[in-house]
């Protein structure tokens, strides 16, 4: 385990720092929420990612990666989380990548991990069915076809369901919502007969969908890994998700923070800087102590996924709840240390706050990591 | 890399070899061992255990052999640290001379300073005690006014320091005093080594609320100190004591990280106290969540400590991460004390009695006691401060 990044580590993250401050700054993400882009993100920034070869960061050589590991994942997202920079990056390569590396098959892993690595197939994770995470809640019916399967139901807050050119269905072979017996993961055309895509109008402008599943048949070739034991590999996509969107997380709460600070040292109150004022030094450190740890935690958990998968389920919830945590306080702290301006759409504090939003309902949040922490601790 | 791998398997087995079972045990307050003239060992198996320690060099195993260490380096004494703990080893000695003084010494000390003191903390025979706060001088240290006047060879000193840990057990005493009385506030501070058996000293307890009296206050009439007393430049004491006041912090910040060798731990205290599940589970959702966000909150600074080491070694990081150690970890002491009373519900309140277990009076008073964790040692306020000022750049008044 190393909680410090290495050289190359630290040179990619520069890298990336300087490619999306160039490319993906914060006003391209305003620029694609006001003309209403249906992707929510840009093709055009997408291939250059995938150039430079983010869409491939996890994945073996073999398969045509860069085999760098997930750390690596975790420096970019945290950059791209600085700028807010919109990509299918996570949906696909995390969540989907890590998915076909643990559960597919050789032929399934030749078929899609080269594609993915190029950034020339978009994944997204279709689990959910509430509208709070539940990882075992699945109820949608596998029912087995003459072909394959056929699923039916509805799943929500599909993030990045509204571009996936493939989804990863989690839907239950067997048994009732609630049990780890008896998922199974498709991984189905979005484009079959009988799925329809209803693009949601989130807070944060991008393009999580809720997805209709209408009889659809699913072929036989089409399941990843055993039909009813998806679940210790559902786990551990779900716990790399987490470290990874907590990285995302930090990024955004970096910034508000580093922009806050800037802020407290140019406005000028009563005759005075307002960061003279010790009620805003204070609330300022506070916010750098909660960054401090944060930053461990999302290092830990992402090196975790590289060197101590043993470790990763309890990590991966440290990191979800410090960061959903994290954000709320940095974000708010962030709008009301602004003032008034921090109300307003034009300064991008209120875009960082979106984000965070629904970052924090992605994957569990703080009350279903610390429940979990507790379960896993044994208490 | 094989070689450290060698290292921390010859320290284990010296250590499953020569720690006696009875000091692999969780450590009570009353079974530390503080050293010094008046110092008396709590059992024959810590005695053994500080001596076999001690004849290691491994009490203090980063300082020079000829002063009593092992003349190891940082990452040799952090394996030596990670296996006691792994291996729940007490600490055999405690010891303000080796936690605070003892590095300020190796610091600034001269050379006939560091053999006159470093060889009798490093071998239990000396007991230190620490002078800086005065009644009018807390948060704001370097308005400190104990004086020293210069008398042919001699300080001639006068004033009263206060919360001076054991101060009534301590065979010496390193004391912050104004040497000129002109000068700005912390240019006229000098760094004075103290004998607490010179004359005109007197030393008064402090009872706290937690009914222990481990703070003093200490008075000084026309005290003579020999002028080879004085460390580091006259007027000079601020750098050293800055210096000390560094280790005092990182001291303070590890408190919570040494749960492992603590009586009794916020898992265990909700597993006896609480309704649990058959599959041992906290049945109180609310109680649970307060246990799960206090352990979250250990695991993140325990990380964060081990972060901090390797971007030390690693020579990479900003450096300022260390500056959230000392907040963190001492408020986190705090709310763990505040926990474990509130799950032990009335249980939890006992002052003395045979109705209540050590463990229970031990958690009562504790609670009390930590309070001073986050005013002793820089208080939370001036943390927060200390890292607007230097982590954050913001404009300040301190």
């Amino acid at each position: 385990m190393s909680l410090v990044p290495s050289d190359e580590q630290r040179q990619l993250a520069d890298t990336a720092r300087e490619f999306l401050r160039e490319c993906a700054p914060v006003a391209a993400m305003r620029e694609l929420r006001d003309g209403r882009d249906p992707l929510g993100y840009s093709m055009d920034l997408w291939s250059r990612m995938a150039e430079l070869g983010w869409a491939g960061i996890t994945i073996p050589e073999q398969y045509g990666g860069l085999d760098f590991g997930f750390a690596g994942m975790g420096l970019l997202l945290q950059e791209c989380g600085r700028t807010l920079a919109a990509s299918p990056l996570f949906s696909t390569c995390v969540l989907g990548a890590s998915a076909l590396q643990l559960a597919g098959s050789d032929a399934q892993k030749e078929e899609f991990l080269p594609l993915i690595a190029t950034g020339g197939l978009r994944l997204a994770l279709a689990l959910e069915e509430s509208h709070r995470h539940d990882p075992t809640g699945a109820a949608m019916p596998a029912v087995r076809s003459a072909t394959g399967w056929r699923l039916s139901g509805v799943k929500q807050f599909v993030a990045d369901g509204n571009s996936a050119e493939r989804l990863l269905v989690v839907a239950r072979s067997s048994g009732n919502a609630g049990d780890e017996q008896g998922l199974s993961l498709f991984l189905v055309d979005a484009g079959a007969p009988g799925i329809s895509r209803q693009k949601l109008a989130l807070m944060d402008s991008r393009n999580a969908a809720r997805i209709s599943f209408s009889d659809v048949d699913v072929d036989a070739s089409c399941l990843l890994g055993e039909e009813g034991n998806a679940w210790p590999v559902l786990q551990q996509v779900l716990d790399r998700g987490r470290a990874a969107l907590s990285a995302e997380m930090l990024g955004g709460a970096e910034e508000c923070f580093d922009r806050t600070v800037a802020y407290l040292k140019q406005r000028e109150q009563f005759g005075a800087v307002i960061g003279t004022f010790q009620a805003l030094q204070h609330r300022a450190s506070l916010m750098f102590a909660e960054l401090e740890l944060l930053r461990t935690a999302v290092r830990a958990a992402c090196d975790a996924v590289d060197t101590n998968a043993a470790m990763l389920p309890l990590l991966a919830s440290l990191a979800k709840a410090r960061a959903n945590d994290g954000s709320e306080l940095i974000t708010n702290e962030a709008v009301q240390l602004h003032g008034g301006m921090g109300t307003t759409d034009e300064l991008d504090i209120g875009l960082f706050l979106k984000r965070s939003r629904v970052c924090m309902q992605l994957l569990g949040d703080s009350a279903f990591h610390r429940n979990r922490y507790a379960t896993l601790r044994g208490f | 890399m094989s070689e450290t791998t060698d290292f921390r398997a010859s320290v284990r087995r010296w250590l499953e070899e020569n720690c006696p079972a009875s000091q692999r045990q969780p450590i009570t307050p009353g079974e530390q061992y503080w050293g010094g003239r008046n110092g008396s060992f709590p059992s024959p198996d810590a005695q053994l255990w500080f001596e076999r320690m001690r004849d290691q060099g491994w009490v203090v195993p980063e300082w020079p052999q000829e002063y009593g260490g092992a003349g190891l380096g940082e990452q040799e004494a952090r394996i030596i640290k990670d296996e006691m703990r792994r291996l729940r080893c007490r600490s055999p000695l405690f010891s303000l001379g080796i936690w605070m003084l003892g590095p300020a010494l190796l610091e600034f000390g001269n050379a006939e300073q560091k053999a006159l003191h470093l060889p009798g903390i490093a071998q239990g025979r000396a007991r230190w005690c620490q002078g800086y706060s005065e009644p009018g001088a807390g948060s704001d240290l370097a308005s400190l006014q104990t004086r020293a006047d210069i008398d042919g060879d001699h300080f001639v000193i006068n004033g009263s320091k206060i919360w001076t840990s054991q101060a009534d057990r301590a065979d010496w005493i390193f004391c912050l005093v104004r040497t000129d009385p002109a000068a700005r506030k912390q240019e006229g501070i000098s760094f004075l080594l103290i004998d607490m058996a010179s004359p005109g000293i007197t030393v008064r307890p402090i009872e706290l609320i937690s009914g222990h009296s481990e703070f003093c206050q200490t008075f000084f009439d026309n005290v003579r100190v020999p002028r080879s007393n004085l460390v580091g430049p006259l007027h000079g004491g601020w750098g050293v004591a800055k210096a000390l006041l560094k280790h005092e912090r990182k001291l303070m910040s590890e408190i919570g990280v040494e749960s492992a060798t603590r009586a009794y731990g916020a898992v265990e205290c909700a597993k006896r106290y609480l309704p649990v599940s058959a599959s041992g589970q906290v049945e109180d959702a609310v109680m649970r969540d307060r246990l799960a966000r206090h352990e979250m909150q250990m695991h993140a600074i325990g990380l964060t400590q081990q972060r901090i080491i390797e971007e030390s070694k690693a020579r990479t990081g900003t450096g300022l991460t260390a500056l959230v150690m000392k907040y963190c970890g001492t408020e986190e002491e705090k709310r763990r004390n505040e926990l474990m009373v509130a799950m032990m519900g009335s249980q939890g309140l006992g002052w003395e009695g045979e109705e209540f277990s050590g463990a229970e009076i031990d958690t009562a008073r504790g609670m009390l006691s930590t309070k001073a964790l986050s005013i002793a040692g820089g208080s939370s306020e001036i943390q927060l401060n200390i890292i607007a000022k230097r982590a954050l750049g913001l404009p300040g008044v301190i």
